[in-house]
């Protein structure tokens, strides 16, 4: 393929890619080093709201901010270095809490209680997604081939459902009074409350997750598993190897490249689940640092919002990535070198 | 909720096209508004469509988007629906219209209690007030021979014996769902106990005395609610209230006709309205409004028919329709029993939500940071310290307080 060619099919996602990721990218990154603000000035203001039967009226000192000639709020933006990135860390607190060797303090700033959620959360969901992908890819292989079709629809189900809608319903169905809840209490004879501790909900959140992706896991296994190589699986049975030892000598390894792509998109996923915590509304006991950015980013009723702390917490999430992603990276790498 | 509002925007464009039977004239100028989806609005909006040439958007992300729309030139609404808190920042862009002018020529009717000014100048017309007060089944209580609770120690001394005599399933309900509502319930506990909660400048100022009362209280009722009150919002513990599952709450009077609807509640007519339970200086509870505002980016003409339509909307022949979907600021509005509990707690002297720009900030930080003392994580003193902290970051960075 000639180079006018190549770039005239590659350009256009070239051009969509640099458009909407790399320039919000940039964009972001310099938002997290300047804060944005309204000069305010304080007047003396009566403001008069209802009561029952008369107004109450009451005088008092307010920060407005001041306007230009056109009515537009005079906003002034300014350097502020890594100030924003402070203020999401709290590295003072932190430190003092790591000092005095407190984990239960540690836990109750915003940031690291985020982080050690996404991390066991991420961590913990990766090899059972991995396992149970596996496992549903050999069940589907080993079915009948006129059920097959019926088995690979079925167990696909849980990926189609739209995230924040698959969260709500677990929601529901483990809720206080919720369906499978009652049932419980009637099996156990007990009372159980599962959102009323963090410990049952993150597990919930992660049997959540490992029942959504799963599917997805076991689609890309399971075309893994048709290019395995019929004469190496018949040596091994003729050899005397066992099922186990089929599956860990000879499919396995024949996977490995498909469970690192697998691997690679979960933990990029995972990292970053915000779906979860606001479908099970667990923000009480339980936030992760995408919710985090999240919460920032919302404007609350006075119509103030956080963008720079925000775009300071996005880019630090993307950070985590990155470093997430070096391992399985450097293995496909190393693999890739290895091939050629 | 986002088909919901469509399709009752649909619906409510095609009902604007059909008759305006009940409108005292005929509409010509195109107009919109946005504003909250509760009840009242449904009601106060649907009247509004009948003068013709009117669209609602029921919005619950409304908050998100008024500032944005109502900055645009021509703005994208002419009416927009606030209430005290979510007029701030409108308030602050300078993006709505004083409305003396209009008021003078065909605001005959308003009481003079419906006007919101803001330094002399009418800038919002109030339509409804709603407040958080106490509901209580007033067969338990009976039975139980216990009197009406006045204060918090009553509350709690009431929700000891009924869970002795185990007759509910939890003696108390609670918005205390972690963020708003949560937030709101400290608000109105540490306003009951007479707190201050901004100092010169901006500062904070709630890690005090009133603070760490109004933080003991509310854990005290936790023992006695759903395990799962972190979760529970107006809704859940209005269903649980129609369920017979609490006795008590501090529920918003925006509620209180839920309990006797035949359809969904299995305690009609047992839910008493009171007044909000004493604090040590005043009821615990704040009172809020709902109204409506008008847009200042569009024509003189455009005002004037929005204004028009917006007193079409709130006049008396709405109000004795919906006589008992809230409690409404107008001269043909009976207050039922529905309501006896919002005006109870307002003659006790509850005041009214402190609303402001380091408000916002503060009800925020008080919504994330409260959870942490009521789950054990932190004590008072130390919560409070954190959420004060955490206040200062926030309005630092809004520019509210100077570094």
């Amino acid at each position: 393929m000639n180079f006018r060619t190549f770039a005239a099919f590659v350009g256009p996602s070239v051009f969509m890619m640099l458009l909407f990721i790399a320039f919000p990218l940039v964009s972001v990154f310099k938002q997290s080093f300047y804060v944005t603000q309204p000069i305010y000035e304080t007047v003396e203001v009566e403001t008069c709201t209802p009561g029952f039967l008369t107004q109450t009226c009451v005088t008092e000192e307010k920060s407005i901010p001041k306007l230009d000639d056109d009515g537009e709020i005079i906003t002034q933006t300014q350097f502020v270095g890594l100030e924003s990135y402070r203020n999401v860390l709290e590295p003072e607190r932190t430190w003092r809490a790591i000092s005095e060797g407190s984990w239960s303090v540690l836990s109750t700033i915003n940031f690291w209680k985020a982080l050690r959620f996404t991390l066991t959360f991420t961590l913990i969901t990766l090899p059972l997604v991995i396992g149970f992908g596996l496992a549903i890819a050999i069940v589907i292989n080993n079915a009948a081939q006129a059920i097959r079709g019926p088995v690979i629809f079925v167990s696909l189900l849980p990926f189609i459902i739209t995230p924040v809608i698959g969260a709500l319903s677990i929601n529901w169905l483990f809720r206080g009074d919720g369906i499978l809840t009652a049932m419980l209490e009637w099996w156990l004879n007990r009372d159980i409350a599962l959102f009323a501790q963090a410990w049952t909900i993150e597990l919930l959140m992660m049997l959540y997750r490992v029942w959504h992706v799963a599917p997805f896991a076991a689609i890309v296994f399971y075309a893994g598993l048709q290019t395995v190589n019929q004469d190496s699986l018949e040596s091994a049975v003729i050899d005397g190897a066992s099922r186990w030892q089929r599956l860990k000598y000879i499919v396995i390894p024949h996977l490995m490249p498909l469970i690192i792509f697998v691997s690679m998109i979960h933990l990029m996923d995972a990292y970053r689940v915000f779906e979860e915590i606001v479908g099970f509304s667990s923000q009480g006991y339980v936030i992760s640092l995408q919710w985090l950015t999240y919460d920032f980013l919302v404007p609350d009723q006075a119509g103030n919002r956080s963008i720079s702390r925000a775009s300071a917490s996005a880019m630090l999430t993307m950070v985590g990535i990155v470093i997430l992603l070096i391992a399985p990276l450097r293995r496909t790498w190393r693999d890739h070198k290895g091939g050629h | 909720m986002k088909l919901k509002t469509l399709i009752l925007a649909g619906v409510m464009s095609v009902a604007s096209g059909a008759a305006w039977a009940a409108c005292s004239f005929e509409n010509t100028v195109p107009l919109k508004s946005l504003s909250a989806g509760f009840e009242a609005w449904k009601a106060v909006t649907d009247a509004m469509a009948e003068c013709g040439n009117f669209s609602a958007s029921l919005d619950q992300e409304f908050r998100e988007k008024q500032p944005e729309a109502f900055a645009a030139n021509p703005a994208l609404y002419q009416i927009g629906g606030v209430s005290n808190a979510t007029l701030v920042p409108l308030l602050n862009a300078g993006t709505i219209r004083p409305l003396d002018d209009l008021v003078a020529k065909y605001g005959q009717d308003l009481l003079p209690n419906q006007l919101i000014k803001v330094d002399g100048q009418t800038m919002a017309i109030a339509m409804m007030v709603n407040a958080q007060h106490l509901m209580y089944r007033s067969d338990i209580l009976a039975d139980l021979g216990i009197a009406e609770p006045k204060t918090y120690a009553d509350v709690l001394a009431a929700a000891e014996k009924i869970k002795e005599a185990g007759v509910v399933e939890y003696p108390l309900g609670g918005t205390f769902k972690t963020g708003w509502n949560l937030g709101q319930e400290f608000v109105n506990m540490y306003l009951g106990e007479g707190g201050e909660f901004f100092a010169e400048g901006n500062m904070p100022a709630i890690n005090n005395e009133q603070g760490v009362r109004a933080l003991e209280t509310l854990k005290a009722m936790t023992a006695y609610m759903d395990p799962e009150y972190l979760v529970s919002d107006s809704t859940y513990v209005q269903q649980q209230f129609q369920q017979g599952k609490i006795a008590m709450a501090n529920l918003w009077a925006s509620r209180a006709a839920a309990m006797n609807d035949e359809a969904e509640s299995q305690v009609v007519g047992k839910v008493k309205m009171a007044a909000a339970p004493m604090g040590s200086a005043a009821p615990a509870t704040t009172i809020w409004w709902d109204g409506m505002v008008l847009a200042k980016n569009m024509s003189d003409e455009e005002a004037d028919a929005a204004f028009r339509v917006m007193m079409e909307g709130i006049d008396a022949e709405m109000v004795q329709a919906n006589n008992d979907v809230a409690v409404w600021l107008n001269p043909a509005y009976t207050p039922g029993e529905l309501a006896a509990g919002a005006a109870a707690s307002a003659e006790a002297g509850a005041k009214p939500y402190p609303a402001s720009g380091p408000m916002g900030i503060m009800h925020t930080a008080l919504g994330n940071g409260l959870a942490d003392y009521l789950t054990g994580a932190k004590d008072a003193q130390t919560t409070l310290a954190d959420i004060e902290a955490d206040y200062l970051t926030a309005a630092k960075e809004a520019g509210l307080v100077s570094n």
